[in-house]
């Protein structure tokens, strides 16, 4: 069931690929179709099986690939993975719907937005660093071609730095992964096996060199200070579908490494770096903060505050690492706020970028300041951005708080010092607040004059995130539920 | 207690519903009004009618004592409780939100379907302020209150500075707030549990953090010293909402967690010093602020400050009853006045003071009402602040002497900045007066019964209130907060309050009102704010981005372009180093070649010649080796 639904969207990829006649609208329409079947699938899998077993895969499923190195197809999920593996279907089906209306070369956008896809279920899937490391790389290779192909602006200039700078990222984890290969006896690339023998116990500075690599890999493609600059030009420059889907899907690649891969596989070398990842995340947050504040373009905004985002997830984890002195429960509350965020950052960004597609669809502008009181011509736009502002902030009844709540509740109480990426909120939420008055309020003025509100397909691609980030807001616990006991068997790891 | 079920069993149902039915409706009506035209007449009748339902839950709340609690985060759980302080605030907050829906029925006339379903969602958000049990779920409500007072505030989006004027409080407020986040972390690491009631348990060093940080965010919502600036630009909002708002809910309820957290301050044994110092220094402050101001509704934003500087100082020294008496009294008595001004602004288009001399003797109704709620604002006896004052002195007293007098100069004040009002209204008004009207709006020179009616109730609550005073009301009110009957205020106290403020009012009547100009601009605490915090972030957040540009991004730029640039020089090396060198030794052994060829020229006589060469060679050197 998993490896269909993991490879669904590559089939359906390939016959869009190739079926030259095929009219615009059945391919567009082929493509809602798939994507609804992925979000039915995950229901089903989600209802057959609603709560996994504190530990152990569901749905696990191995075949020999390449038995010469240790690698298999390995695929398989647990509390980490699935609510990624969720948001990964309900952002893409949201993209899906978003691109029912007008757009250059649908059928090959829907084929490469169906290989993308699987690529990122095939990577919240793998239970082998091989297997995850292909759907790494060929992620990175899918979201070239949709920046590349279907931006605007100097979007080859962006796919470009997008591209080279993600990839030498992941040849860093590369190195790191084949440390690891080598260190473990059998030699294996085997996630779970990994994770059962830590290798590198022990190790010394091996371990420590390893994970840097992987450090190094996970914080580009996350990406936290200072290796976020790739973000900014990715994001203006791309298709609002193709940034919905990086900043809700692709960016978690890096966070999901930590907890999958770096954690569990390296936990004394985790241990060891942990204070530096703290660092690393406060200065992620405030830097992504302030730097979001400054901005006047809309796209570029909302990527900084990926940056900040994201940064919360990094504090997090790295707070999990802060093993001396502090309490298991509050390091497991850090770690489930980490996947917490990762499932709400993901559907609040891909709202936050499809509302901005809508601008720039209408002005061909993201400058914030040639728009005002939008909320005359368009109150429907309105009243959905200033809910996904206010879902972005943290603002309690979205998943945004339950997130942060826990990061920071978790964070501050193993590592007080954490406290200082509080003042992140205060800023998010000034910069959340002078846009949507840019934006919105005022008198009509500039491009809002004749701004059409938003269509169907455009509301019915962004409501649907929203209800689903104020569900889990209020009703947290069936999603916590899930997650909890997987970051309490983390913690465990890590502080064996 | 955890589970639906149980809390179902013992009244439960009431408390979600007095939770839900309002967080239901007015997102329901936040939507329906985002896309519907016209007047939107369904979307005040809706709300009346859902805020009776919501009185007589609360009313049912207050009597059944339900307490429910669901699973939400793995260390916390969803958990609401009516005690006895919940049991008095939570109807109190509903019947003044029904009255300022009413009010507003009549006030506002654009957008009413997102105006009613905000004012819901905020009156839900108050009452699970109010009956919130666990610190968690408390940060839950205490946030959502402050966005929808932002979006309250700033209601009137067109015009921008009203926006920004809800921007300031929500900024402001939610950077208090960030004290909450550190108490739930202190309280988790503390290990004294989550629970209100538990927080004193936290061990000793975090328990200091706990009480700090509950501090800072209850000074924030409160309107207390330092942070008072955010409720003078507040004061844009909607009449109607900041009756509700800055009377008896929001503000209000910053006042509430600090008494809801009494025992927390007291066991930290500074932190109870420091409140009440916090509280009676804004009672004085705001106090002068208040005198000095022109504007109505400002000087009833700065007398709310320093009135619930009088609810801090009762937090501070341990005195629930006084403090509750206190907020109860305030609310009635300052929603009356912010309806009334909001009735004389939609009448007369104005809320300058000068321009309001007399408005009494034009509106009777309005002004009698609104002469209630003043002398009861001034500390007036019987009227219901005089008597809630001096229960919060009386506790004061018993403190520190110095608290008392401090306490006592508040009172004072108030009985000035009040009696400036009372005597403004009733005097003749001048001749030519209409042409000081419509500064801020254009006015329609009437008032309704909907507005009427609400300010007649909240005048007699404003007066009535004054039996918590009743030595068996002060004890059964003892009884329902679960205090230790602490004496009450003396007569002789009583008597000293209500002479100061008899001759106060006397004194302003004949002489009129010092209004220092130092404290017109609220002590320059916004303009300090602004200078000192918002300027100096955003240089440093545009600073940061021309760093991000000029130097990582460069920086990363830069090494590409040296990867570049070895590539280029591996290249030239390529072609001009290792092919040259390649070509240069291919060129030579083709030369050599060619050399190689030249004795070969097919005739036997070279070849001879070469081989006796050859010979003549090889004989030399075997001479000269030998």
């Amino acid at each position: 069931m998993l490896s269909l639904l993991v490879f669904l969207p590559l089939a359906v990829g390939v016959v869009l690929a190739l079926a030259r006649r095929l009219p615009d609208a059945a391919a567009r329409w082929g493509w809602v179709v798939l994507s609804a079947v992925e979000v039915v699938l995950v229901a089903a899998l989600w209802l057959s099986d609603p709560v996994p077993a504190p530990s152990g895969l569901q749905f696990e499923q191995r075949v020999d690939w390449m038995p010469t190195v240790g690698s298999s197809y390995h695929v398989g999920l647990d509390g980490l993975s699935w609510p990624l593996v969720a948001v990964t279907v309900v952002v893409f089906a949201a993209c899906s719907v978003h691109a029912l209306g007008a757009g250059r070369r649908p059928r090959q956008q829907a084929a490469l937005f169906c290989f993308l896809q699987t690529t990122c279920l095939g990577l919240f899937a793998a239970q082998d660093l091989l297997l995850f490391f292909v759907f790494f790389d060929l992620s990175i290779v899918g979201m070239y071609f949709v920046i590349a192909g279907w931006g605007h602006g100097n979007a080859a200039r962006s796919a470009l730095t997008f591209f080279l700078y993600t990839f030498l990222g992941s040849l860093a984890l590369l190195v790191g992964f084949i440390g690891l290969y080598l260190a473990a006896a059998p030699h294996t690339f085997d996630i779970v096996e990994l994770s059962r023998s830590a290798p590198l116990r022990g190790s010394g500075s091996v371990g420590v060199l390893v994970l840097g690599a992987i450090l190094l890999g996970l914080a580009v493609k996350t990406p936290t200070f200072p290796f976020h600059t790739w973000l900014p030009p990715a994001h203006t420059d791309a298709p609002a579908i193709g940034s919905a889907v990086l900043a809700g899907v692709l960016l978690k690649m890096g966070t999901y490494g930590f907890v999958r891969i770096a954690m569990p596989l390296l936990p004394d070398a985790w241990r060891d770096w942990a204070w530096v990842v703290l660092a690393v995340g406060v200065v992620s947050v405030l830097h992504g903060a302030l730097v979001a504040l400054a901005q006047t373009d809309l796209k570029r905004m909302i990527a900084y505050t990926s940056v900040n985002h994201m940064g919360y997830v990094v504090v997090a984890v790295g707070a999990a690492g802060v093993v001396t002195g502090s309490a298991e429960q509050a390091r497991q509350v850090a770690v489930t706020g980490a996947v917490t965020q990762m499932v709400s950052h993901g559907l609040i960004t891909a709202a936050l970028f499809l509302l901005a597609g809508v601008l720039h669809d209408r002005a061909g502008t993201y400058d914030t300041s040639s728009f005002g009181g939008l909320a005359r011509p368009a109150p429907r736009y309105a009243a959905l951005f200033s809910v996904a502002a206010f879902a972005s902030l943290g603002l309690p009844g979205f998943s945004g708080f339950i997130a942060e709540f826990q990061v920071f509740t978790g964070a501050i109480a193993t590592a007080p010092v954490s406290a200082v990426a509080l003042l992140g909120i205060v800023v998010t939420a000034a910069l959340f607040l002078r846009a949507v008055q840019r934006l919105l309020t005022g008198e009509v003025r500039g491009h809002s004059h004749g701004f059409a509100d938003v269509h169907a397909r455009e509301f019915w691609s962004v409501a649907p995130l929203l209800v689903l980030a104020l569900l889990i807001g209020v009703f947290p616990a069936p999603l916590l539920q899930v997650v909890q006991p997987a970051a309490a068997q983390l913690v465990d790891l890590v502080g064996r | 207690m955890t589970g639906l079920g149980t809390g179902l069993g013992s009244g439960g149902w009431v408390l979600w519903a007095l939770v839900a039915v309002p967080a239901v409706v007015g997102a329901a009506l936040c939507a329906a009004g985002t896309s519907a035209r016209g007047r939107q007449r369904w979307a005040p009748v809706t709300a009346v009618l859902v805020l009776v339902l919501e009185c007589v839950l609360a009313a049912l709340a207050a009597l059944q004592r339900p307490s429910v609690s669901v699973p939400f985060l793995p260390f916390a759980p969803f958990a609401l409780g009516v005690d006895g302080l919940a049991a008095l605030v939570v109807p109190a907050v509903t019947v003044v939100a029904l009255l300022a829906v009413v009010v507003a029925a009549a006030d506002v006339d654009a957008a009413r379907g997102r105006f009613c379903g905000l004012m819901l969602l905020f009156v839900a958000a108050v009452v699970v302020t109010a009956t919130a049990t666990t610190l968690p779920t408390l940060l839950f409500a205490w946030e959502v209150m402050g966005a929808t007072s932002y979006a309250l505030v700033g209601f009137a989006w067109w015009q921008r500075h009203r926006v920004a004027a809800g921007e300031v409080a929500f900024l402001t407020t939610r950077l208090a707030d960030l004290g909450l986040y550190v108490a739930v972390a202190a309280a988790l690491a503390g290990g004294g549990g989550l629970a209100l009631s538990d927080l004193p348990a936290a061990s000793a060093g975090w328990r200091d953090v706990v009480a700090a940080g509950v501090l800072v965010a209850g000074l924030g919502k409160a309107a207390q010293l330092p942070f008072s600036f955010w409720l003078s630009r507040a004061m844009e909002g909607p009449s109607p909402v900041s009756a509700l708002l800055h009377s008896a809910a929001m503000v209000a309820m910053g006042g509430y967690l600090l008494l809801r957290v009494a025992p927390l301050l007291a066991a930290t044994g500074w932190a109870a010093t420091t409140t009440a110092w916090i509280g009676v220094s804004t009672a004085v402050l705001m106090g002068v602020v208040a005198l000095a101001q022109r504007d109505l509704k400002q000087l009833l934003a700065a007398s709310t400050a320093a009135q619930l500087g009088f609810v801090v100082l009762a937090a501070g020294v341990g005195s629930v009853s006084g403090g509750a008496v206190q907020l109860l009294a305030h609310a009635a008595t300052k929603a009356l006045l912010f309806l009334a001004a909001g009735a004389w602004l939609s009448a007369l288009g104005t809320e300058q003071l000068p321009a309001l001399r007399g408005v009494a003797r034009r509106w009777p109704v309005v002004g009698v009402c609104a002469t209630v709620g003043a002398a009861s604002l001034a500390g007036l006896a019987p009227l219901s602040l005089w008597a809630s004052k001096d229960e919060v002195l009386t506790a004061a007293l018993r403190t520190s002497g110095w608290l008392y007098a401090a306490g006592l100069l508040g009172a004072v004040l108030s009985a000035g900045y009040a009696g400036k009002v009372l005597v403004l209204i009733w005097r003749r008004p001048r001749a030519g007066a209409e042409r000081e009207f419509d500064t801020e709006e254009t006015g329609d020179r009437h008032v309704g019964w909907l507005e009427k009616g609400p300010l007649l109730v909240l005048a007699v609550a404003a007066a009535a209130l004054s039996v918590a005073a009743l030595p068996p009301v002060r004890q059964a009110l003892a009884g329902v907060l679960g205090e230790r009957g602490a004496p009450g205020p003396e007569p002789g106290e009583l008597a000293v309050s209500a002479v100061l403020a008899v001759l106060a009012v006397a004194a302003v009547g004949r002489w009129g009102v010092p209004e220092p100009s130092w404290a017109r601009n609220w002590l320059g605490l916004g303009r300090l704010a602004v200078s000192g915090v918002a300027r100096p972030t955003e240089r440093l957040a545009r600073a940061l981005a021309r760093f991000d540009d000029a130097v990582v991004h460069r920086g990363v730029a830069s090494g590409a372009v040296l990867v570049l640039r070895a590539a280029r020089a591996a290249a030239h090396l390529d072609r001009a180093g290792i092919g040259a060198g390649v070509e240069r030794v291919a060129s030579a052994v083709r030369r050599l070649g060619g050399l190689a060829r030249r004795p070969q020229t097919g005739l036997v006589h070279h070849y001879y010649v070469h081989a006796v060469a050859v010979l003549a060679a090889g004989a030399v050197l075997l001479l000269l080796v030998r």
